[in-house]
């Protein structure tokens, strides 16, 4: 965890993640490859994917049984950048600036896959929540969790149609918002969003600093009207 | 666990239909009736597929996606401020509220703390989408149950609350006026004193509602036992909000996960009911209006002096790391778990929004109900489309 | 006697004439009035204020509307049966006026059945319902028409049966001798404002308010109807013109059953002062009967726009567990009474 960013140091210690931490890492045991705690704020456990059943179960047995969200992430690089190499978004980047390198860093907790799970938890009692994570191996393939939390039925849809993750055991993984016949998982990260690559994207405009030509020739014209109004240059 | 609510559930399936037994003696066949997607009950485009037996139902799922938008996909490639123009379409009748836990993930990602002031003008303006939102709720239902004068009561005293947050914003449902380091503007002069007034006027109407609803026999009669969801149920499904507090579940993210908002330095409390029904939700929401309007007088109250907005770079650049931040929307936990690389935009946010685990708990609480009875656990489960599809 | 001495054809010709006139007007003034003007106002909306003074011409101009539209029917909609249906339901609310009297005289036909007479073909509009629920194709219209059957077959029953205490007390079945039967009966030997039955006969006053309320398919019986569940039940495939023949049975028909409580519990159109058999009452009895039917629809239009709906089970509960035993009750306490006093 050598390149992510250090917590402030002024804060005080967050004893009860701590504790939650050590207690989970001891009921996961060889399950949990990563941890990373961000004081007051939330709690990345980072477990293999062969026992994401069981790690939900710990997590549920731990206390949160209170269903959050399950989604993925797609830690790929899109090829198409943010398509932002058109003249409008030129002005976004100030000169003097570098431009962005994205890196190819996988969030908290790490990651080695492109694509990794990641889950909501809440526990009522402790008042906290915790977020898990799973790389997801070359087949894209992961047990499912509905028996242990119903609500992860959609959740699960919506992930293998967004992303084209497989979930073992669900027994309807119909497409929930795309038509049938839809091809593709458009957030993938190389899935193109057409309408931006049709056309530039012409929101950046607001930001964009007048040219100096046209400054001058404004200046101007404004002065023109209130002179003509008969106000006192 | 499930054993419990299984029964439960068999017990109210039971009960409710004395001549199920008779169709199944007489062997009829299904139907299978589209509630929807263009439905008056069903605010939008969802769309059930609902098999029936005369006119209990056997089968009901819900189908939706006819108003997909892509939200995640497109905040991928837009800048942080551009965001929120999306967000606040997200659930459009509290659309201020949708704004601030995308706002204060980001600030947390930079490191930025929004000055005292913005953050109780924010509350304010949170409380107010939540009285604006719930208000038509509460008329609402009165509709999907068949009376249709409370929804009148509803647009004619939302729209008071309406005026109050264009005041503030300029806009009445997509305000798009929360800044990541604090607000665009501040409040005008005299608002104050007319918000106050406004409160009053919105306590009025909920009392109008408990007479013309709460209090009818006809009402109860309809929504007393019926879309019954156990509280285990109600955990492992992710239901949140009002829905959660009115299966007896004691949790409100304002009080128990307070992401800096002004929630814990003023008095209020959280309305819990027991039934899990419809008409518990009803009323839960019902209290939680009265309640916000009480929590709007403190608040306004006790608004500091200072600035609204942080020092911020114009050009907003959010360094690398993950948050994932929630609030308890009107319609219940909404949170963005946002991802960043460093760079302009979001390089992936996660919405989750309240409806859609809401939602997904109709396939279980719809078995054995009646076509009627459709109409009201939809109504009382309370989703807005757009919260649900994104 | 009769005011006027005329052939049987020029007698039928004016009745005719003037039943076609009433009934437009009838459910028009209804539907100003309440749907309108009291609706909105119960809901603090303003209503229609622009057409006509007041927006009273508001219903005009939305009849013309409704005859431009197209008329649409279903792909699979049985043709003949669906265009039947509209008219089968407004012809049982012309039957029903047949009998209604105005005045000594002002009736169009003086039925000596006349109670049963109104009872029977008021029960003809569910067979219009049920064959538009039916020709429509549209599950929501079947799910409409038959919800629709199976109410108005059950609040028959409560109808009639608390029109029969009324029957008993006036012992007669003709609706002119019931409007006799309370201007001439005394309270307890005062006679001045003879004995409107709603007095005697409250309970079957309200168990016959209650199941018009349900014949009418009115709030909170409206499941028939229902919006927010059937879309409109059974009239949801309905356009233009067939629809306006179904809104005009609605409203006409809400008009008849208000002149039949008015005439069967409040004294129909006789004023206290005057003779039964006085010609002037054939002049003023009309405007006496408007007041007490626009009494009683206000009472039906408020709880339709007060009341949520029940559902349809326990719409059936009230009404064989409730209406029926309390009706039943009542014909016997009104037995036992007839016989003792």
């Amino acid at each position: 965890m050598g390149d992510q960013p250090t917590p402030e140091e002024t804060l005080p210690a967050d004893e009860d993640r701590e504790n939650l931490l050590t207690e989970l890492s001891e009921s996961l045991g060889e399950i949990l490859v990563d941890s990373y705690l961000r004081p007051h704020e939330d709690l990345w456990l980072r477990v293999r994917v062969d026992n994401w059943h069981d790690a939900v179960r710990t997590a549920k047995d731990a206390g949160f049984a209170y269903f959050g969200f399950l989604s993925a992430i797609d830690w790929n690089i899109a090829p198409e950048g943010r398509y932002e190499n058109t003249e409008f978004d030129a002005g976004l980047i100030e000169e003097d600036e570098e431009p962005v390198e994205l890196d190819a860093s996988t969030g908290y907790a790490g990651g080695d896959t492109r694509f990794q799970l990641l889950m909501q938890l809440h526990s009522l009692d402790r008042q906290l929540g915790v977020i898990l994570k799973a790389d997801l191996g070359e087949d894209l393939t992961v047990d499912t969790i509905r028996d242990l939390f119903p609500g992860a039925d959609w959740h699960e849809r919506e992930t293998h149609e967004m992303f084209g993750i497989v979930f073992q055991g669900h027994p309807t993984l119909q497409p929930l918002y795309l038509p049938t016949e839809f091809e593709g998982h458009p957030l993938r990260k190389d899935f193109p969003l057409l309408a931006r690559q049709v056309k530039p994207w012409p929101g950046v405009v607001d930001i964009e600093e007048i040219p100096e030509h046209l400054e001058a020739q404004l200046e101007a014209e404004v002065m023109a009207a209130f002179e003509a109004e008969g106000g006192e240059a | 666990m499930t054993a419990t609510s299984d029964r439960e559930q068999m017990a109210y399936v039971s009960a409710q239909a004395a001549d199920a037994r008779i169709n199944v003696e007489l062997d009829t066949g299904d139907m299978t009736l589209n509630i929807g997607p263009q439905h008056p009950a069903t605010h939008g485009t969802l769309r059930i597929a609902a098999r029936l037996d005369g006119e209990q139902v056997i089968a009901a799922e819900p189908i939706m996606g006819y108003m997909h938008r892509g939200y995640e996909k497109l905040c991928e490639v837009r800048t942080y401020p551009q965001c929120t123009t999306l967000i606040n379409r997200i659930d459009w009748l509290g659309s201020f509220a949708n704004e601030v836990p995308f706002i204060l993930a980001a600030e947390r990602l930079m490191g930025v703390e929004a000055p005292p002031r913005a953050q109780w003008i924010r509350t304010i303006l949170f409380e107010l989408s939540r009285i604006a939102n719930l208000s038509l709720f509460l008329g609402d239902m009165g509709v999907q149950v068949g009376a249709l004068t409370p929804v009148f009561f509803a647009f004619r005293d939302r729209e008071r609350v309406l005026n109050q947050i264009e005041e503030v914003t300029g806009g009445r449902f997509h305000p798009n006026f929360d800044r990541i380091g604090g607000l665009k503007d501040d409040i005008p002069k005299g608002w104050v004193d007319e918000t106050r007034s406004v409160m009053v006027k919105m306590r009025t109407f909920c009392d109008e509602m408990e007479d013309l609803l709460v209090g009818n026999e006809i009402f109860q009669a309809r929504c007393r036992g019926v879309g019954v969801i156990p509280a285990d149920m109600a955990l492992g499904y992710g239901l949140s909000g009002a829905n959660l507090r009115a299966s007896g579940i004691d949790w409100d993210l304002r009080r128990d996960a307070n992401p800096g908002l002004a929630w814990d330095q003023i008095d209020w409390r959280v309305w819990t009911h027991p039934d899990g029904d419809s008409f518990a939700r009803y009323w839960v929401r019902l209290q939680e209006t009265r309640e916000a309007t009480r929590m709007v007088d403190q608040l306004l109250d006790g608004i500091p002096s200072g600035p609204i907005m942080a020092k911020v770079p114009r050009i907003i650049k959010v360094p690398a790391g993950e948050a994932y931040i929630s609030t308890e929307n009107p319609l219940g936990e909404m949170g963005y778990y946002v991802v960043s690389k460093g760079d302009l935009g979001p390089f992936r946010v996660k919405i989750r929004t309240p409806s859609f685990n809401n939602i997904s708990v109709v396939p279980w609480v719809m078995k054995g109900v009646y076509v009627p009875d459709v109409i009201t656990i939809l109504g009382s489960l309370y989703f807005i489309l757009g919260d649900i599809d994104r | 006697m009769s005011l006027l001495a005329l052939p049987y054809w020029q007698e039928t010709a004016i009745k005719l004439g003037l039943a076609l006139v009433v009934i437009p007007t009838a459910s028009l003034i209804l539907v100003y009035l309440f749907l309108f003007k009291m609706m909105a106002f119960m809901q603090s909306r303003l209503g229609p204020n622009d057409t006509g003074p007041y927006g009273s011409l508001q219903l005009v101009a939305e009849a013309i509307k409704f005859l431009q539209k197209e008329d649409i029917h279903p792909a699979q909609a049985d043709r003949r049966v669906f265009r039947m249906a509209p008219v089968v339901v407004l012809a049982s609310t012309f039957l029903l006026y047949v009998v209604l009297p105005a005045g000594p005289d002002a009736v169009v036909q003086n039925l000596d059945t006349g109670v049963f007479y109104a009872m029977a073909v008021s029960s003809l509009s569910v067979l219009g319902i049920l064959m538009a629920g039916w020709a429509s194709a549209n599950k929501y219209a079947l799910l409409g028409g038959l919800r629709a059957a199976g109410q108005l077959i059950a609040y028959e029953l409560p109808l009639i049966l608390a029109v029969m205490g009324v029957v008993i007390q006036a012992e007669t079945l003709n609706l002119q001798g019931i409007v006799e039967a309370q201007a001439t009966g005394e309270i307890f030997g005062f006679g001045a404002i003879g004995n409107p039955f709603i007095l005697t006969q409250f309970l079957a006053f309200l168990i016959f308010m209650i199941s018009a309320q349900a014949e009418l398919t009115q709030t909170p019986f409206d499941m028939p109807v229902a919006e927010t569940e059937l879309v409109g039940g059974f009239h949801v495939e309905y356009t233009g013109f067939r629809f306006l023949l179904f809104f005009m049975a609605e409203f006409g028909t809400a008009f008849a059953f208000s002149a039949l409580a008015a005439v069967m519990f409040l004294g129909g159109w006789w004023i206290p002062g005057f003779d039964v058999d006085d010609n002037v009452l054939n002049i003023l009895g009309p405007g006496v009967m408007l007041a007490k039917i626009l009494l009683i629809a206000f009472f039906i239009f408020w709880v339709r726009f007060t009341y949520p709906r029940l559902r349809e089970d326990q719409l059936q509960k009230f009404a064989w567990k409730v209406l029926i035993p309390l009706a039943l009750g009542n014909i016997v306490l009104t037995g036992i009474f007839k016989v003792v006093f």
